[in-house]
C-alpha cells in the first residue's frame, strides 16, 4: 500500500468512525459470549439444584434443558447480529471510505 | 468460597471436554465385523460421486490460487457448511451422541462449550484473516513481520498440528472402518490414504471443499432423520421422550441434569483453554478463510457454520436419548448385555441406532456417512499441510518468493502425496497406540504456537519478528514437551511408573499458552533492532488493510 494511501485513510473520519464502532461492538458482543456461557457453566458448577427444577409442575423436562438450547441459539444469534451489522453498517462505511481514496 | 466456585468451574469444564477428547479416537476393544454389504454399496457411491466431483475441479484448477483457495469463489453459505464439516467429525458425532447415551445431559454441556469458540473466532479473527491472507495464515502472520523466519516458525507449527492430527484420525479411520465395514485395519488406513491424495492432488481446494460440503449435508440429513423417527416413536412429545429415558436408563433422574465428576481445577480450565483457542490456530479451519471472495462472505460462512453445527449438536442430544430407548434395550446390539457393553464400544450407539430406525440400508448410509466424514477431514489437513510446505517452506522461505506458479503447485503435488503416504505408515505404526491424546496435543499446540502468534500480528503493532519467532517456538516447544513429560505420554504410553511423569498436569495449555504469550511480549519490547523498528513501522498500513479490505485480492468466480 502506498504512504500516501496510508494517511489518506487514516485521516479519513468514517475511517476513524469505522475503527471505533467495530471494535466496541466486536468487544461487547465478545463479551456477551463469554458472560453466557460462563454464567451457565457457573450456573452447572453451583446451583445445579435450580437446573434440576422441573419446567412445569409434574414435567419431567428439566430447567436446565431449556437452558442449555438457549445458550447455543445465542451464539448462533450473536454471530447473525455481528454479520448482519457488519455487512451492513461496517461495510457501508467500508465503501464509502474506499469511493473516497481510490 | 471463591476458590470452591473456581473448582466447580473447571470441574465442569474438564468434564466435558475430557470425555470428547477420548472419544474422538479411543474406541476401546474393536471387534472386526461381518461385511456390511448396504455400506459398502453406499460407500462406493460416495466415492465414485466425490471422484466426479474431484475430476470437475481438475479442469478448473489451473492456478496457484485454484489449488490453494478453490479461487476465492466459494460462497460464505457453502464455506459455512464445509466448515461445519470440518467440525462435525466422525469423533463428535460418535462421541456427543455416545456420551449423551453414557449420562445424558453432560452430553449437552460438552457441546455448548465446543460451539462457543465460534462466535469468537468470528468477532476476532475472520474478517482479518482474508483482508490480509492469501493461502495460508503465516500470510497474515509475516504480513509486516520477516518473512523468513515467521514463515518457518508458521510452517513447523502449522506441520506439527496436521501430522498429530493426521495420525489420531487415520487410527480413529482405521478401527472405525475395521468395525463398520469389515475390511481390515491395514486396508482401510490405506483406502483412506490413497483416496485422501487423488482428492487433494487433483482437485485441490476445490474438490476438498465439495467433499466437505456433500458430507456435511449427507450427515445433517441422516442425523436429521434419526432424530425425526426418535421423535415420531414418542409421538413428537418431548415430554414422553425424557419421561421413558429416565425410566429405561440406569442413572434415571441424574440424566437430566449435570452429573458430577470431580477432578483438579487447573487441568480442566487448561483443557478448556486450549479447545477454545486451539480451534482459531488449526491450520485447515484457519484456512477455510480464504476460499471465499471478501470479509463479507467470511462472517457469513461462520454464521451459516454456527448454525449448521449449533442445529447438529441438538440433533446428537435427541440421538442419544433415542439411543437409550432404542438402543440400550435391545440385546442384539450388546456384545454383553448384562454388563452394558455395546458391540464396538461406547462410542457406537448412534451406529446401533441408525440400525434400529432404519434397519440395514440406513444403518449402511450412516456407516458410509462416517467414512465419508473421516475422508473429507483427513483431506483438508493434508491440504492445509501441503500449502505449508509449499507456499511458505519451498516458494517464500526457500526460493524467497522467487519462483513461478506452476513450479510451486507441482511442489505442493509433491508434498500432498508424501504427507499422505507419511500418514499412512504413521496410521499403521500406531495401529496399537492409544492416540487420544494426539487431538488433545495438537490443539494445544494450534492454541500455544499458532494462535497467539497470529493473534498478536493482527492486534497488537509493537509485535516484531524476533518476539514472533522466538516466542511462537517457545509456545510450540513447552506444548510439546510439557505432554511428553505429562502422564498422558510419560505413564500411559511410555510405560513408566504411574505418578513418576515429572510434570503431573495432562492438560499443559494454560501453562504453553502463557509461555507462548510472554516470551512474544518479552522479545518483542527488548527488540531494538533495525528490524523491530521495520515491523513496528509496518503495522499502520496492515492495520488499514485489515480493517478495509483495500488491496485484499478480489475473487475469481467459476
Amino acid at each position: 500500500m502506498q504512504p500516501d494511501m496510508v494517511s489518506k485513510v487514516k485521516n479519513h473520519p468514517k475511517y476513524r468512525e469505522l475503527l471505533a464502532k467495530r471494535t466496541i461492538f466486536s468487544w461487547i458482543l465478545t463479551l456477551i459470549m463469554c458472560a453466557i456461557y460462563y454464567g451457565f457453566i457457573l450456573l452447572v458448577a453451583f446451583n445445579k439444584e435450580f437446573l434440576k427444577t422441573p419446567i412445569a409442575d409434574g414435567s419431567v423436562i428439566t430447567i436446565g434443558i431449556p437452558l442449555g438450547v438457549i445458550v447455543i441459539l445465542s451464539a448462533f444469534l450473536l454471530t447473525g447480529i455481528y454479520t448482519w451489522r457488519a455487512n451492513g453498517t461496517f461495510d457501508d462505511l467500508t465503501r464509502e471510505i474506499k469511493k473516497d481514496v481510490q | 468460597m471463591r476458590n470452591l466456585t473456581l473448582f466447580g468451574i473447571l470441574t465442569t469444564l474438564l468434564l466435558s471436554a475430557s470425555v470428547v477428547i477420548g472419544a474422538g479416537v479411543d474406541l476401546g476393544q474393536v471387534q472386526k465385523q461381518e461385511l456390511n454389504m448396504s455400506a459398502i454399496m453406499m460407500f462406493l457411491l460416495f466415492v465414485s460421486g466425490t471422484l466426479g466431483i474431484t475430476y470437475w475441479a481438475a479442469q478448473r484448477t489451473k492456478t496457484a490460487k485454484d489449488f490453494y483457495t478453490a479461487g476465492g469463489g466459494i460462497t460464505g453459505f457453502q464455506n459455512g457448511l464445509a466448515i461445519a464439516g470440518d467440525y462435525m467429525s466422525a469423533a463428535s458425532f460418535l462421541g456427543i451422541s455416545g456420551l449423551v447415551y453414557g449420562s445424558g445431559y453432560d452430553g449437552l454441556i460438552f457441546s455448548i462449550g465446543w460451539l462457543v469458540g465460534w462466535p469468537v473466532i468470528l468477532f476476532m479473527v475472520a474478517e482479518q484473516l482474508r483482508n490480509l491472507g492469501k493461502y495460508t495464515f503465516a500470510d497474515v502472520a509475516s504480513y509486516r513481520l520477516g518473512q523468513t523466519p515467521i514463515r518457518s516458525m508458521a510452517a513447523c507449527g502449522s506441520l506439527v498440528t496436521v501430522l498429530l492430527y493426521l495420525i489420531a484420525q487415520m487410527v480413529g479411520a482405521g478401527q472405525l472402518i475395521q468395525l463398520l465395514f469389515g475390511l481390515e485395519y491395514w486396508m482401510a488406513v490405506v483406502l483412506v490414504g490413497v483416496l485422501m491424495i487423488l482428492y487433494v492432488t487433483f482437485g485441490g481446494m476445490l474438490a476438498t471443499t465439495w467433499v466437505q460440503i456433500i458430507k456435511a449435508i449427507l450427515l445433517l440429513t441422516g442425523a436429521s432423520f434419526m432424530a425425526i423417527m426418535v421423535l415420531k416413536e414418542v409421538g413428537f412429545s418431548f415430554e414422553a421422550l425424557f419421561t421413558k429415558a429416565i425410566a429405561i436408563h440406569k442413572k434415571h433422574e441424574a440424566i437430566m441434569s449435570p452429573g458430577a465428576l470431580v477432578t483438579d481445577p487447573l487441568s480442566a480450565i487448561s483443557l478448556g483453554l486450549g479447545l477454545m483457542f486451539g480451534t482459531a490456530g488449526l491450520p485447515h479451519i484457519l484456512m477455510r478463510f480464504f476460499t471465499v471472495s471478501d470479509a463479507k462472505e467470511a462472517r457469513k460462512s461462520v454464521f451459516y457454520a454456527t448454525g449448521f453445527i449449533g442445529y447438529f449438536y441438538i440433533l446428537t442430544f435427541i440421538i442419544g436419548f433415542g439411543a437409550i430407548l432404542l438402543v440400550s434395550t435391545n440385546p442384539s446390539y450388546f456384545a454383553d448385555f448384562a454388563a452394558g457393553k455395546l458391540k464396538g464400544g461406547g462410542n457406537m450407539p448412534a451406529i446401533h441406532l441408525a440400525h434400529a430406525v432404519g434397519g440395514d440400508v440406513f444403518l449402511g448410509f450412516i456407516s458410509a456417512v462416517a467414512f465419508a466424514t473421516i475422508l473429507a477431514v483427513v483431506s483438508g489437513l493434508t491440504l492445509a499441510g501441503a500449502s505449508a510446505v509449499s507456499h511458505d517452506l519451498y516458494a517464500n522461505v526457500f526460493r524467497r518468493g522467487r519462483v513461478d506458479e506452476a513450479q510451486e503447485m507441482r511442489v505442493s503435488k509433491m508434498a500432498t502425496i508424501t504427507l499422505g503416504i507419511l500418514a499412512i505408515i504413521l496410521g499403521i505404526q500406531f495401529e496399537k497406540q492409544n492416540v487420544a491424546f494426539m487431538v488433545y496435543l495438537a490443539f494445544t499446540i494450534a492454541a500455544s504456537a499458532n494462535f497467539p502468534v497470529l493473534l498478536l500480528s493482527i492486534y497488537w503493532s509493537k509485535l516484531t519478528t524476533r518476539g514472533a519467532f522466538i516466542g511462537g517456538f517457545i509456545g510450540l516447544i513447552t506444548a510439546l514437551g510439557l505432554v511428553i513429560i505429562g502422564p498422558t505420554v510419560w505413564e500411559d504410553t511410555l510405560g513408566f511408573a504411574k505418578g513418576s511423569a515429572p510434570f503431573q498436569y495432562k492438560y499443559p495449555a494454560i501453562f504453553s499458552m502463557a509461555a507462548g504469550f510472554i516470551s512474544i511480549w518479552f522479545f518483542s519490547i527488548t527488540d531494538s533492532s533495525a528490524r523491530a523498528k521495520e515491523d513496528i513501522a509496518g503495522f499502520e498500513a496492515q492495520d488499514i488493510r485489515c480493517q478495509t479490505g483495500i488491496g485484499a485480492d478480489g475473487a475469481v468466480d467459476h
